[in-house]
């Protein structure tokens, strides 16, 4: 008889099923995982550390670079914080400004966890289908930023600027690919502002989600790589440290804009989907059920944000820039403005704690200031880390095929854990 | 979970700051309340034996960590530019570039954690002072395995030590990295760099070549007119 002993599998890091840089060290017996080891920090930038040597505005841009897929909810997290170390409020309408591009932002994440989550798992249209919503979605970050990923437009004391009134439209040039035609109807639901583009969004994604659904719901294939895969009871899952969707697949009904509001959540009508058996296709669920929630907020900011205009950042010119068009006339505005980019602001002393509920889950920023213009640190709470800790406890039993499908579940970005 | 819907947030504040009194001033806690959080710091000793209470008493039920991290507090309240002899000068003669830090000064080290408890709807941030030549402290793995990685990055960037924990590894900086990179004392631009050397066929680290610079100094404006209630009433600072 042979001899049979276990052998150690490398997986990644530059694996595309990898999700980045995941660097899987495995432990098997034939085909079933003994053991997963995951080696991270092949993405570490030490976001914290250089947050430490900059002024508090100049760190926003790199949390966009945190979770890349995310990137407003964690500027929220930020800005959030730091709103909270000065003791200011933001206006009303930044604040469901705020709500409707977290949704947005949200559907941006579920469709890219979506779309690679099943081409993982074999399903090549869905990938293709969720790219295309995500193309609207990040045309109305360019509208409002100018970036189509990394915005920097949440600013301490609100957003950057107010919803643009007329929605960027696709040029009609001399064109080797497309007609006029073409671009004609691509410019049909560009016609009006920002805020009628997205409303038009919100009519027609409900059934863009029945197209996934048909696709996968009741899908065999999918079925069989996600039913009982990576299953977590309610109790282990509080253990690890789960939080968002990871959390509330395997039946813990908790969500931070419904428990703790921020922004404008708590006047606005939406449900918490929960799961049951805490496996991957109950985290399926969940996500694909989160993205008809976030389309009914969105739709409810968009009728509030039509009717009601206003100031979209505090009046308070050492927290924020003042007005061009004041600065050509006024001494103080133009010395305020200097003092703002040259110095920034200095917040009292004292330390906070700010999260909101990212696509992920629980995305939390500490923030300590000892008084200066930079902070003394800034630790960033990562969803996707403790997620991403619990691999081992996961995979374990699971055959190879497996571990891809338990990592398109927990929805890894490495931009968030590496930090 | 329904009663939580009818208390607000003071009341839950409230009857937790009550319930840490009670049960921690024996042994030696401190509580401080700010901004509407509230931070139990812990002397090094009970520091697990602490977690176990949080987690299991009923007055606390906190089932969940969420974030652990260390902190160097190194430097803290130093600033590089001392604004007021500056304001006739300029930065160039006002500031100093780069912070004096004392590497040996007491309670620098500090492992904050951060307590979330599902039931009673209240977050709870704990700290403890460590020893600043060998900063070591009970793991809290076995409380909540949550901490597991979070005690191994605490390890990594900052050298902190966590004693029963089970496997403590270095996990973000590289492989062989040497040094704690998150400690005050350690350069933002790091050590070494690392470049693919044609002759040996292999990657080879080298000293950095690149310069620490300061683009904007560190300050502190101390004074009325930086605290919330007073900031807008306050005229332009010193321009």
């Amino acid at each position: 008889m042979p001899e049979i002993r276990n052998y150690t599998l490398n997986f990644g890091p530059q694996h595309p099923a990898a999700h980045g840089v995941l660097r899987l060290v495995l432990e098997m017996d034939g085909e079933v995982i003994q053991r997963a080891d995951p080696h991270i920090g092949l993405l570490h930038r030490a976001t914290e550390k250089l947050a430490e040597s900059k002024p508090y505005n100049q760190s926003i841009g790199y949390m966009d670079r945190l979770d890349y897929v995310s990137m407003m909810c964690n500027e929220h997290a930020y800005v959030m914080a730091i709103e909270k170390l000065l003791g200011i409020e933001p206006p009303i309408r930044a604040r469901y400004i705020r709500t409707m591009f977290d949704e947005i932002t949200r559907i941006l994440n579920h469709m890219m966890w979506l779309g690679t989550h099943a081409l993982d798992v074999g399903a090549m249209t869905v990938f293709l289908y969720c790219f295309r919503e995500r193309e609207d979605l990040m045309d109305c970050y360019e509208a409002v930023s100018g970036a189509r990923m990394h915005a920097t437009y949440y600013r301490p004391g609100g957003v950057y600027r107010d919803l643009p009134d007329k929605m960027p439209e696709y040029e009609v040039k001399d064109s080797k690919w497309h007609s006029a035609d073409e671009i004609a109807r691509r410019n049909e639901n560009r016609k009006g502002s920002l805020l009628d583009f997205i409303e038009d969004f919100t009519r027609r994604f409900p059934g863009y989600i029945d197209e996934y659904e048909t696709l996968l719901t009741d899908n065999r294939i999918w079925k069989q790589r996600t039913v009982g895969i990576g299953a977590v009871s309610p109790e282990r899952a509080m253990q690890l440290g789960f939080t968002g969707p990871m959390l509330r697949g395997s039946g813990v009904a908790w969500d931070l804009r419904k428990k703790q509001p921020y922004a404008a959540y708590d006047e606005v009508d939406f449900d918490i989907p929960v799961g049951v058996n805490g496996d991957s296709y109950d985290r399926y669920l969940v996500r694909v059920e989160e993205l008809r929630q976030s389309n009914r907020i969105i739709k409810q900011c968009v009728d509030w944000l039509r009717a009601n205009p206003g100031p979209v950042m505090i009046d308070d010119h050492k927290i924020a820039p003042p007005r061009r068009a004041t600065m050509k006339n006024d001494m103080e505005a133009l010395i305020h403005h200097f003092k703002l980019f040259t110095e920034g602001y200095c917040p009292p002393p004292g330390e906070v704690y700010a999260a909101v509920e990212a696509p992920k889950g629980e995305f939390g920023c500490y923030l300590i200031s000892d008084g200066a213009n930079k902070p003394f640190r800034l630790k960033l709470r990562a969803p996707g880390f403790p997620h991403l800790a619990a691999m081992d406890e996961m995979v374990k039993g699971h055959m190879l095929a497996d571990v891809v499908a338990v990592i398109g579940t927990m929805d890894i970005v490495f931009g968030e854990i590496d930090r | 979970m329904s009663e939580n819907e009818q208390t607000t947030p003071e009341q839950r504040l409230d009857a937790l700051t009550h319930a840490v009194q009670e049960r921690f001033a024996d042994k030696g806690g401190e509580l401080h309340q700010d901004r509407g959080e509230v931070t139990l710091e812990l002397p090094r000793e009970v520091w697990r034996e602490a977690a176990f209470i949080l987690r299991d008493d009923e007055a606390f039920g906190f089932e969940e960590l969420t974030d652990l991290c260390g902190v160097d507090y190194a430097g803290y309240g130093q600033a590089e530019w001392a604004t007021e002899a500056a304001s006739s000068g300029g930065f160039s003669r006002g500031a100093e570039r780069g912070l004096e830090i004392d590497p040996h000064q007491p309670r620098r080290f500090a492992v904050v954690v951060h307590l979330l408890s599902f039931s009673k709807n209240v977050r709870l941030r704990l700290r403890t002072f460590l020893d600043t030549g060998f900063p070591v402290v009970d793991s809290l793995v076995e409380v909540w395995n949550a901490a597991n990685w979070f005690e191994r990055e605490a390890f990594d960037l900052f050298g902190i030590m966590f004693d029963g924990h089970p496997d403590l590894r270095r996990i973000l900086t590289d492989y062989g990295f040497i040094g704690h990179p998150f400690r005050k004392d350690f350069p933002l631009v790091g050590e070494v760099e690392m470049r693919y050397d044609p002759e040996k066929g292999r990657v080879v680290y080298e000293p950095v070549a690149t310069q620490p610079r300061t683009l904007v100094p560190r300050v502190i404006r101390s004074g009325k007119s930086y605290t919330p209630e007073t900031i807008e009433k306050t005229e332009a600072p010193d321009a």
